[in-house]
């Protein structure tokens, strides 16, 4: 009889164990963003820079609150980061085997890669969260339940960058654009070109530059501009483009003549700081680097990152640390909701419609039907003062300024004038 | 008047930029019958290697005038080190084989280097600007330069007027063209080819470094300049005709100022307005503006 | 007729490789699938290197498959699969009948350039197209094959058992021809042209009819790959994917049409334990491979099979 009881006890304590392991089972998170390339530089290893800075500050809780518990809940997190390098084909088959390996993806910078993954994620059912592409088409297209975005999409830039150039130069006549001709830069000169034209009707545009993604080399664009005679110059430029467009444009005096919008400039100010000429408008697709509020968590990020990394973090890493701490911040309210170990669908359940306090600003779960975020946005301009580049002018715009409500195309929300 | 100036300037200045990369490349083919891929890389490590140079010098509070030293230093180290490393170290155990077969060689050098040019120098791009503020500016009408391009412009000028004085007028030169014009023969008269090859792949490597370190005070150096720029070259120097230098500075004119007028006059076409020039020049002439009639081996 | 080792092989691997269809794991019915795709591509440049002509454009008929295919789908509203296989096949076809009127004309160093242009021309034209998403590309969702609708989840093991059978009849089928007449004129081409034309056969013909075939077979891997993968974009008629197409074929060498298959399966699966393993090198790993390829074995892989049989 002894050894019966003895028995059941030695199994109970087995199955407590076994579940406590469980519940100490990290939760694997699979990070996917560039490692190589020339999207590295300015996006993805910043980006995974933040991936792990937070992920090791939320292990040991150090994160200030609201997210100050230890890990998810309690749950240590553990990253499996890949590179998103190769193009949409490469990163699907690479999806399909990271989704063996891990309890949940964040990723992709690439608009190309995400829409190609959205689909494959429903299809395999695995959580998936985007972090930084720009593509609105995500949620727009078609509907997901697997698939969330905690950065809000391209649209954003656009329309802020036009409201601001508007607001504090009402004169302007006419415009230029020197983009990069793929999906990128074609989407972010349309939405440009048609919010200035939504919101002034009979501007003019003087000539639209598509340059050669990675060309570097601007000579006989910038002359085309200058020659132009357009008032205001816009570009969604960005890593070695945007630098080239600086250091060849700026001695031309593109900047003088022109007034520049660099709908994306923000990672440039740490590269190229006091070269880029003052007056300039700059961009952070979001309230991002030296837009962010202060506030207790968003110096605590600074703060961090500039100590681990010897350089202040750009908006890439504030976007991937804002898809962790959403991540965490859904894990933990579906354990509130009951469960101590939430599962996928629990957690997807919290995901949705969620409001939660990200490095920048508050992020709100309100488009896509619950799976896209939106944020309020900031832009400024740029000026150096004793040597460092500054942002003065800062302009914030509520979320639903920039943003097209729920069941509006971004596209037909900007030419209907960007009705609220 | 001036806007027609101003796109015919544009259009120079990238032809000199691109005469520099088809320069080597064309003289590596039609001496070593090599199409050379990694031409690319030598390209990248030119700007990386300026860049770092020049940074280094400029961070040692030297003279920011000197910073052109550094540039011509640069392009020394990358031909005298990376021709003879290639050449000898690897391409030496690949002649005889088929032509298709050594660009693939040349392939798989240009894969390795840039995975070795992200190694040594990382995935954040350098900067090192000074010598192209430094000459100042100049203007055509309305329009501002840096006199830099101008720079640029001569350097390609006389690099071309150079290579075709040593190649046309020294006796070294003359080897040379008699080992382009035919192999065989001039290894039974008693040419040392192989000397020939080493020496033309280190030329060869030279002017590429040139083109990379005369870019980098333009650009950002960052990974993934090599790729842009084979394309090109390869574009311009079958325009021209392989092996001929006179080729390669028609074919750089005509599509530096093809592209110049598209970016002014039509800017959605310039994405393949030089795969179209050509394929119209390959379809007059089928083997490139300047190439020399072969004779058939029956 | 005596037993052929090679079509014997093919039945089995094609077997084997249907069997594996409905209970094979995801990620490897993926991988084999792309592998299959790919390895249609190399089967019709296996076709021309031996016709003594290395093409660096077939990414653009591997593009042309995967967009005609997709939009048939997508815009023509004919989400069938098999008809979006036909389709990217016929597509592929039809461009290089036009083009290959004037390809087959150039020889080495020049045809390759020249095909390379022409597939950048198609990805200039591509990027520049926002109907089709430019670089984004756009989805490819299919639910029929052949007028019979699938359950959900099924579709792609079905896609991939139809690859399997396509390359065992394409596999067959090439096989045959380059040992029939033609196939053997296309080697002597290679071997020596100008005496060929002194025989009496037309090298033109010859080089034309190869350069439609394998680009029909490039086409119909597009569509496969576009099945497979669900999503098209510009990417596949980039140059370095039209080069990836080349190292796969020096991979496996030109000497048996099984090969293609062997060298683009080795392929991906080396490339994604690379990319998992050595995300910084494997572009490295990959030029160091081919180098070792060129020197060691420039037969390709094929000859270890052979020397082994031998």
């Amino acid at each position: 009889m002894n050894r019966i009881i003895h028995a059941a006890l030695l199994a109970c304590a087995c199955v407590l164990a076994a579940g406590a392991a469980l519940a100490q089972q990290p939760l694997r998170i699979g990070v996917v963003t560039f490692l190589s390339g020339p999207a590295a530089g300015p996006f993805g290893v910043p980006a995974r820079n933040g991936f792990e800075l937070v992920a090791e500050m939320t292990n040991a809780g150090q994160v200030p609150a609201p997210h100050n518990t230890k890990g998810f809940g309690g749950r240590p997190i553990e990253l499996v980061i890949i590179d998103e390098a190769g193009g949409p084909q490469k990163q699907v088959a690479e999806f399909r085997n990271l989704a063996q390996r891990v309890d949940v993806v964040i990723g992709y910078i690439s608009s190309g890669d995400c829409l190609a993954i959205a689909p494959v994620a429903e299809e395999l059912r695995k959580l998936t969260v985007l972090f930084d592409c720009g593509t609105p088409r995500i949620f727009e297209d078609a509907t997901y339940k697997y698939v969330f975005r905690t950065g809000p999409s391209g649209t954003m830039d656009n329309v802020s960058a036009a409201l601001y150039a508007l607001e504090r130069n009402p004169n302007i006549r006419s415009i230029a654009g020197i983009n990069q001709n793929y999906a990128w830069g074609q989407d972010s000169w349309t939405d440009f070109e048609a919010a200035m034209k939504a919101l002034k009707p009979g501007i003019e545009v003087k000539t639209s530059q598509m340059t050669k993604l990675f060309a570097g080399q601007f000579g006989a664009e910038i002359s085309t501009l200058l020659s132009s005679g357009a008032d205001l110059v816009h570009s969604s430029f960005w890593g070695g483009d945007l630098e080239g467009l600086v250091l060849q444009g700026a001695p031309r005096g593109l900047f003088q003549k022109h007034l520049v919008v660099l709908s994306a400039g923000e990672p440039a100010i740490n590269r190229l700081g006091a070269r880029i000429p003052d007056g300039t408008i700059i961009g952070a697709r979001g309230p991002f680097g030296p837009f962010a509020p202060d506030n207790d968590l968003n110096r605590w990020f600074k703060n961090a990152f500039q100590e681990r990394y010897a350089l202040p973090p750009n908006y890439a890493a504030y976007k991937a640390t804002n898809a962790l701490l959403g991540l965490k911040a859904a894990y933990e309210k579906a354990q509130k909701a009951g469960a101590a170990t939430p599962n996928q669908d629990q957690i997807i359940a919290a995901f949705e419609n969620l409001s939660f306090d990200g490095v920048g600003g508050q992020v709100r779960m309100a488009l896509g039907k619950g799976h896209q975020a939106v944020m309020d946005n900031a832009i400024g301009t740029a000026k150096t003062v004793g040597g460092q580049l500054t942002i003065v002018d800062l302009k914030r715009y509520p979320a639903e300024r920039v943003n097209p409500p729920e069941g509006l195309k971004s596209e037909a929300w900007i030419k209907s004038g960007l009705k609220k | 008047m001036s806007n027609f100036a101003a796109v015919v300037f544009d259009g120079v200045v990238y032809s000199s930029w691109l005469f520099l990369m088809a320069a080597g490349l064309t003289l590596i083919y039609g001496v070593m019958r090599i199409l050379n891929i990694a031409h690319g890389s030598l390209y990248a490590l030119g700007a990386y290697t300026a860049a770092s140079l020049g940074g280094a010098w400029i961070a040692a509070g030297y003279a920011p005038a000197g910073s052109f030293a550094m540039l011509a230093l640069a392009v020394l180290l990358v031909g005298a080190v990376m021709g003879p490393l290639i050449e000898r170290g690897l391409l030496k155990w690949m002649y005889g084989k088929d032509e298709i077969v050594l660009l693939l060689v040349t392939y798989a050098v240009f894969l390795i280097l840039e995975d070795a040019i992200k190694l040594v120098w990382g995935v954040e791009s350098k900067l090192f600007s000074e010598p192209y503020a430094l000459p100042g500016n100049f203007a055509i009408g309305a329009l501002v330069y840096p006199v830099y391009n101008l720079v640029l412009i001569a350097v390609a000028v006389v690099t071309g007027l150079a290579l075709s004085w040593a190649l046309y007028y020294t006796r070294q030169g003359k080897l040379l063209l008699a080992v382009i014009h035919d192999r065989e023969m001039s290894a039974a008269m008693g040419i040392n080819v192989d000397r020939v090859y080493l020496a033309t792949f280190t030329l060869g490597a030279m002017l590429a470094g040139l083109g990379g370190a005369l870019t980098a005070p333009m650009i950002a150096v960052s990974p993934g300049i090599g790729v842009e720029v084979i394309v090109l070259s390869f574009a311009v120097v079958v325009v021209g005709g392989l092996g001929s230098l006179g080729g390669a500075a028609l074919g750089a004119l005509m599509v530096g100022l093809a592209r110049s007028v598209a970016v002014r006059y039509w800017p959605e076409g310039e994405l393949f307005i030089i795969y179209f020039v050509m394929a119209l020049v390959l379809i007059a002439r089928p083997k490139g503006l300047f190439s020399a009639p072969e004779a058939r081996k029956i | 007729m005596t037993f052929d080792r090679t079509i014997a092989s093919l039945a089995v691997a094609c077997g084997v490789l249907l069997v594996a269809a409905p209970i094979a794991p995801q990620w490897l019915l993926f991988l084999l699938a792309l592998a299959l795709a790919k390895g249609l591509v190399v089967l019709g440049l296996l076709l021309l290197m031996r016709t003594g002509l290395v093409s660096f454009g077939q990414g653009l008929y591997f593009g042309l498959g995967a967009y005609a295919a997709a939009l048939l789908a997508h815009r023509g509203g004919l989400a069938d699969a098999a008809l979006m296989i036909v389709a990217g096949t016929a597509c592929a076809a039809a461009v290089a009948a036009i083009l290959g009127l004037l390809l087959a004309r150039y020889r080495e160093i020049f045809f390759a350039m020249l095909s390379l242009a022409f597939s950048m021309i198609l990805y200039g034209l591509l990027v520049k197209s926002s109907a089709l998403g430019s670089t984004d590309g756009f989805h490819v969702q299919v639910k029929h094959f052949a007028g019979i609708a699938l359950a959900a989840g099924v579709e792609r093991r079905v896609f991939y058992a139809a690859s399997a059978i396509a390359v065992f009849f394409l596999g067959w089928a090439l096989h045959r021809y380059l040992r029939s007449h033609w196939g053997r004129l296309s080697e002597a081409i290679r071997d020596n042209e100008l005496r060929v034309e002194y025989l009496g056969a037309s090298v033109y013909r010859v080089v034309y009819a190869n350069y439609i075939i394998a680009a029909a077979l490039a086409g119909l891997g597009g569509a496969f790959a576009a099945l497979a993968v669900g999503h098209v974009d510009p990417e596949t008629t980039y140059w370095t994917t039209s080069g990836e197409f080349v190292f796969i074929a020096i991979l496996g060498g030109t000497g048996n049409v099984l090969a293609p298959f062997l060298s683009a399966a080795i392929f991906e699966a080396l490339r994604t334990v690379a990319s998992q393993y050595a995300p910084n090198v494997w572009q490295m790993a990959l030029g160091v491979a081919m180098l070792a390829i060129i020197m060691f074995l420039p037969g390709g892989l094929w000859t270890l099979v052979r020397r082994r049989a031998a």
